[in-house]
């Protein structure tokens, strides 16, 4: 082991915030919406989860980089974040089977990050002015110029991403010889969703963000899964088109994270922009029909309208999240289409919500 | 569920005194549910025969008994309080659960109509049975240990055929584990098997698969009625499995688990919560991990509040035994706000954003003999905790905190360079191995290598080589030369300002002026359960070199109190109760108050008893930068024992007030040719002394006082390397055994005075008027240290003329060193005179002891007196005199089976007990009085 300082790096938010720090990943410039998540495992989970598309993640967690990457834990084709932000990047990592260093992965994928950086004031200073733009870059170190490149960065309200992370084309996962055909709308979706479908006995097939009701009718499937993933559910209209589709022919569906907003804008209740969104593997949520809790996996910077659901008639709260009493899952009273805010796949974060799986595979029954 | 409204009184049972393993986390576990089941309107009972602790203050309960911890007490209290209806056991660690058990097998609580709350008997049995609780996790699908009994050679060799190498041999009934060990390959395994038939006393041996050098892991759990759990955090081993989890580093939050496995782990420990009963409280699991294969390992299951609970509630700041209570009388998880926040719900996981790292703190010079090779067995005493950004950080915070010299891990002058006695160290651990890693690199041993001695994981073993890196590339500068990043990255891996003046070849001033200078300073972020996600109400900080500084100084009056370190055999858990009423009393006065503490055992590290919690070493440079940031109007250094003592000087020196008596007098006292002269200018009598520091001069010396002689040290703790010598080879040897441990120290010596009676008297004072609080006759004679004697108060055998002396001496001496606050002063008593040994005008030991038997806040008082606030006439003393009270020394001796239970000047014992008797025909004082010379030694 050689005793190295890294190169320096420059972040700038929106605001005109801004601090030094050392270069990691690849040296370069990066943009996105910067946020944070407060898990403390699982960074590579999250660098590969569809929904961070176009975002700066900052973690939180002291120490990033300890147990290195391995190929198995990706949540999809590849990294789909924008950029590192972190206290202490670790170079040397601990684990038998893993398959190299976070640098090594950061690099390859051509991921611009920096560290040792306050992360603890970051993360004070988003939770009081809210989530927004940020730039990282090693090769600009005058703010003027990161202040140009970073104006030209669009606001992650009214963004449609879904399109550009989605299957381009529909494929298929399970055996054929499993007894539920399940459509999936494919909006960004975490690879452990549909591993948990399919340990459930389904057959799943995949289908790109902007396919339309019909086409995926002709698979004749039993029910229909509307994934999570990136940018805001308001203005993506061919997902909600869809949706209303299969809720006009009272079909099985359930919706994770961006298929529960967009279940709710399909029954005309509006989705909003959070303030600095929920984003960590601790989040407390309240079962409301059973009195139990679950600790989830949560992910989004968007949310539905409380009051909205309480009013409309066909909707109903079924989960609530017990910090700040956000909704976070709602049922139709008479069909059969459910949807949660937060990620019971939960990887990363604690597996007390998959019973969700089990209650919509027994729907298919 | 709601508060389960039944409820209306409930008993809780405390751990008792001080011992190896059981140590003052109870008093943080009892005092917060005693509080927490207040809150809810709740009688709280507390039974407990540890004074020196605060649950057993009235301001922690409705009634308190400091009774044995036995069945007799507990009839006793229920037929007294006929209403309690609920008795909480999981609070006083095992020997409160087995009290519980004791009793209900007879059958007591049903027959006064008491629920045992916040565990499962079941459960506790399931868990205390080895096979009980192996056959429950074979049935929950958790692996275990593979392992079985053999009562033959035959069955023996079959078993091992069937486990496979390496495995363990433990014959059954044998003490710490004489006759078994590790097998490594089947050719040791016909002579190994052969000698653990023979070393049990029935010829069975426990034949089990040896998972030392896996990774261990705990995990802290809490879970309500309803069946929610949550983790509340996960703490990984820096030592492999092989070491008692309590002797071992640990580390929070897990530092090489990847969120796959972590989550395995989590699964697991739900289902074996579940698995061993449905109750509501806390739990804690421990798991054994593979580093090769992945395989998990269930290892034990504690269903009630641990000594890891109590660091896990420091660690993260969620209070585990305060919630754990509400969970007992019936709230679920989600229906009890956070109490950081206040805002959110305390049915979460916290997150971190910082590591924490504990050290634990052994004291293996107090057992001399002792086999000091940690393993199964535990043998710290007590532990400090360090907080920082980075591993490194937390890991030299610790040591630092430590009180064992060192300045952080290394770079102070005292590494081992001996490389046949690192690599020794290395694979048999024991309380250095730590800082033998870093010297090990320091000596060019291969990382390989020290990994394969050590099963360490890499990842911590390569934070460490960067420290040793770190010192290298300091040590290429000097004080005018070292560039300021390298300065900035060294403080913000944890190096005091200390380790970089020694590798700088500078004074820690020119350190501390240069960083100043080029602002580095330390700024102070919060400890808030959530990685500031939400807004924390709640003052608990540590020190970092980072950005933001989140620690605001208010306008109001403040005062420091320093806390008393690690605990160790001559300074526990009293000084922490001391600190607890001086923090409270300086409240009560109008002041702002701030506790600086490093120890996670203790009530005082609780984020709401002082006004601002700095969990930090108490360490110079640590705390002058906290003053510098606060600026308070003096610092609180009589209640924290010796570590907060000692700092005095130096705070005299930097201009900072001391609160109550002046660092000239605490100076004064402690050198013993002042201090004899000042006894001389009172003509008070004092056993003939002088001061050397050769073995010539104390021979020389020696001539003129006479044998026997008391030598010791000047400026040590609980009597360390005080030894009584009859002849001159004696006091050759062992004052050159000094100057090798202590070079220049003074070395001082007494004209021991064989066959005096020992007594002390406690005291306040106000620079005017003394207010003796209490005189303790020991029953041991003199030469025993008093800690380690049994102390009778009021005296049972000294005549009115000799109480008359004691007083006033006491009372002369007070004055003469103008005490502004406490005072303790030990006395010999022969031929009708009394001698005075010592004055300490500080808390001492035996005050807690006091306030409980009188049952007067007299730490309270005499804060206040130091404060200025009040004056010793003020108070209307009305003390609580009935029969007599002893405080009882509790040893461990027990922990070290080769080590004879042999009392000296030098303190043994590691707690104490309270026992009243009704009058001095008591079987237990007969008892203790006609053993008192049983185990003198020398």
């Amino acid at each position: 082991m050689k005793l190295t300082f890294r190169k320096e790096a420059y972040l700038l938010l929106e605001d005109g915030t801004w601090c030094k720090g050392s270069s990691i990943g690849k040296p370069g410039t990066t943009t996105g919406e910067i946020c944070f998540n407060t898990g403390m495992t699982g960074y590579q989970e999250i660098y590969t989860d569809p929904s961070y598309y176009k975002q700066i993640i900052i973690n939180t967690t002291a120490h990033i980089g300890n147990y290195g990457t391995k190929n198995e834990e990706q949540e999809s084709d590849g990294v789909k974040f924008s950029g590192l932000v972190c206290r202490n990047f670790s170079d040397v990592y601990s684990r038998k089977d893993a398959s190299g260093s976070l640098q090594e992965y950061l690099e390859r994928n051509n991921i611009t990050g920096i560290a040792d950086v306050d992360t603890r004031w970051l993360v004070r200073h988003i939770r009081h002015k809210g989530a927004m733009n940020a730039i990282i870059s090693s090769e600009i170190t005058n703010l003027e110029e990161l202040k140009t490149e970073l104006a030209k960065v669009p606001s992650m309200k009214g963004l449609e991403l879904s399109g550009e992370v989605s299957t381009k084309e529909p494929y298929y996962v399970g055996s054929e010889e499993n007894p539920y055909r399940i459509a999936v709308l494919d909006l960004g979706i975490k690879k452990s969703i549909l591993d948990n479908l399919v340990q459930r006995g389904a057959y799943c097939k995949v289908f790109p963000a902007k396919t339309t009701f019909e086409v995926m009718n002709e698979w004749r499937p039993h029910g229909y899964f509307i994934s999570n993933g990136p940018g805001d559910p308001a203005v993506t209209t061919y997902a909600i088109e869809t949706v209303r589709k299969i809720l006009y022919y009272n079909l099985p569906l359930f919706g994770i994270c961006l298929g529960h907003q967009i279940l709710a804008e399909a029954n005309g209740v509006k989705t909003y922009k959070m303030h600095n969104g929920h984003r960590g593997l601790n989040h407390p949520v309240k079962n409301l029909i059973t009195g139990r809790s679950e600790i989830t996996s949560q992910n989004h910077g968007f949310a539905v309208d409380l009051e909205a659901v309480k009013s409309n008639p066909d909707l109903e709260v079924t989960h609530i999240n017990l910090n700040d009493n956000t909704i976070e899952g709602i049922r139709m009273k008479n069909k059969k289409a459910f949807s949660v805010q937060y990620h019971p796949e939960s990887s990363p974060g604690p597996h007390d919500s998959r019973y969700l799986f089990d209650q919509f595979i027994s729907m298919l029954q | 569920m709601p508060r389960d409204n039944s409820i209306k009184s409930v008993l809780i049972i405390g751990s008792g005194p001080i011992i190896i393993g059981q140590a003052c986390e109870f008093d943080y576990s009892g005092s917060q549910a005693a509080r927490s089941l207040r809150e809810e309107g709740i009688e709280v009972t507390l039974i407990n025969s540890n004074p020196a602790t605060i649950m057993t203050d009235s301001v922690t309960a409705d009634n308190v008994y400091l009774w044995p911890l036995e069945k007799k007490s507990i009839i006793k209290i229920l037929e007294k309080h006929k209403h309690i209806d609920a008795v909480l056991p999981t609070m006083g660690g095992q020997t409160a659960l087995n009290l519980a058990i004791e009793c209900e097998k007879a059958g007591i609580w049903k027959k006064y109509g008491v629920r045992i709350i916040g565990v499962d008997i079941k459960a506790i049995e399931t868990t205390e049975d080895r096979e009980k609780f192996r056959l429950k996790m074979l049935e929950l699908g958790i692996g275990v240990c593979k392992g079985e009994t053999a009562t033959s050679f035959l069955q023996g060799k079959e078993i091992a055929q069937e486990i496979g190498f390496p495995l363990v041999i433990r014959p059954s009934f044998t003490l710490g584990g004489t006759g078994g060990g590790f097998v490594n390959s089947p050719d040791k395994f016909d002579a190994a098997l052969t000698a653990g038939l023979h070393a049990s006393p029935i010829h069975e041996v426990l034949i089990e698969q040896s998972i030392v050098g896996w990774k261990e892991y705990e995990l802290e759990l809490l879970r309500d009625n309803l069946g929610n759990v949550i983790i509340v955090c996960s703490i990984e081993n820096f030592d492999p499995m092989g070491i008692h989890t309590g002797d071992s580093i640990t580390v929070a939050p897990a530092m090489t688990l990847p969120d796959t496995i972590y989550q395995k782990m989590r699964d697991m420990a739900i289902k074996m919560m579940n698995g061993i009963g449905q109750f509501a409280g806390g739990c804690n699991v421990q798991f054994a991990l593979n580093p090769d294969t992945n395989d998990i390992i269930g290892i034990e299951i504690n269903p009630r509040v641990s000594r890891s609970s109590a660091l896990a509630s420091k660690a993260t700041g969620y209070p585990i035994a305060k919630v754990a209570a509400k969970l007992a009388i019936g709230y679920n998880l989600d229906e009890i706000p956070n109490a950081i926040t206040k805002t959110t719900s305390a049915y979460f996981e916290p997150a971190l954003d910082y590591v924490v790292v504990k050290v634990p703190r052994w004291n293996f010079d107090k057992f001399k003999g002792a086999d000091k090779t940690l393993g199964l067995q535990m043998k710290s005493v007590g532990e400090a905790m360090g907080i920082g950004r980075n591993f490194q950080e937390a890991l030299q915070k610790a040591c630092q905190s430590l009180e064992i010299r060192r300045n952080g891990l290394g770079a102070d002058g005292k590494e081992l360079t001996d490389l046949e006695k690192i690599t020794h160290s290395l694979e048999n651990p024991s309380s250095d191995r730590l800082f033998h890693i870093k010297d090990a690199f320091h000596m060019g041993m291969s990382f390989k290598n020290i990994q394969q001695l050590t099963k360490i994981d890499k990842w911590f073993l390569s934070q460490i080589e960067e420290l040793y890196l770190i010192d290298k590339e300091i040590q290429k500068y000097d004080i005018n030369t070292i560039p300021e990043h390298l300065l900035r990255t060294a403080k913000q891996k944890g190096y005091a300002d200390r380790q970089i003046a020694h590798l700088l070849g500078c004074l820690e001033s020119h350190v501390f002026d240069k960083r100043m200078q080029l602002g580095i300073k330390r700024v102070y972020k919060l400890v808030d359960t959530c990685a500031a996600e939400f807004e924390a109400k709640t003052p608990y900080y540590y020190s970092t070199f980072d950005g933001e500084n989140e620690s605001i100084v208010s306008d109001r009056k403040k005062i420091v109190v320093l806390g008393s370190g690690p605990n160790r055999i001559g300074q526990g858990i009293e000084f922490d109760y001391c600190c607890v009423h001086g923090v409270l009393a300086a409240k009560e006065c109008g002041y702002e108050t701030i506790m600086i503490n490093c120890n996670p055992e203790t009530v005082s590290t609780d984020f709401d008893i002082a006004d601002k919690l700095y969990f930090e070493p108490v360490f110079w440079e640590h705390i002058y930068e906290i003053i510098l940031h606060e600026k308070p109007e003096g610092v609180i250094v009589q209640l924290g024992g010796q570590t907060a003592l000692k700092l005095a000087e130096k705070l005299h020196r930097y201009g900072i007030k001391i609160i109550g008596t002046s660092f000239q007098s605490l100076d004064l006292a402690e050198d013993r040719g002042s201090f004899s002269t000042l006894l001389k200018e009172n003509n008070i009598p004092y056993p003939k002394f002088g001061t050397v520091q050769s073995a010539e001069e104390a021979i020389e010396l020696s001539k003129e006082l006479g044998f026997p002689l008391l030598v010791r040290p000047s400026y040590v703790l609980g009597g360390q390397s005080m030894k009584i010598v009859i002849n001159e080879k004696e006091l050759e040897e062992h004052v050159i055994n000094i100057l090798k441990d202590m070079p220049e120290n003074k070395i001082l010596i007494d004209h021991f005075l064989d066959g005096a009676i020992e007594a002390e008297a406690d005291a306040i004072c106000d620079g005017e008027d003394v207010y003796i609080i209490g005189i303790m006759e020991h029953v041991e004679p003199a030469g025993i240290h008093s800690g380690d004697s049994n102390a009778v108060l009021p005296p049972f055998n000294l005549g009115n003329l000799e109480i008359k002396q004691i007083e006033q001496h006491t009372k002369k001496i007070a004055l003469a060193l103008n005490t502004v606050g406490l005072i303790n002063i030990q006395f010999a008593v022969k031929d009708e005179v009394v001698y005075v040994i010592e004055a300490n005008p500080r808390a001492s030991r035996t005050v807690p002891f006091i306030c409980k038997a009188y049952r007067e806040p007299y730490v309270n008082y005499a804060t206040k007196v130091m404060l200025g606030d009040k004056k010793v006439k003020d108070f209307k003393f009305n003390p609580h005199k009935e029969g007599y009270a002893i405080k009882v020394p509790v040893f461990s001796f027990n922990k070290f089976p080769n080590v004879n239970k042999e009392l000296g000047p030098e303190m043994k014992s590691t707690g104490e007990a309270i026992y009243f008797i009704k009058d001095l025909d008591d079987e237990f004082f007969e008892k203790i009085y006609s053993e008192r010379n049983l185990y003198l030694s020398r």
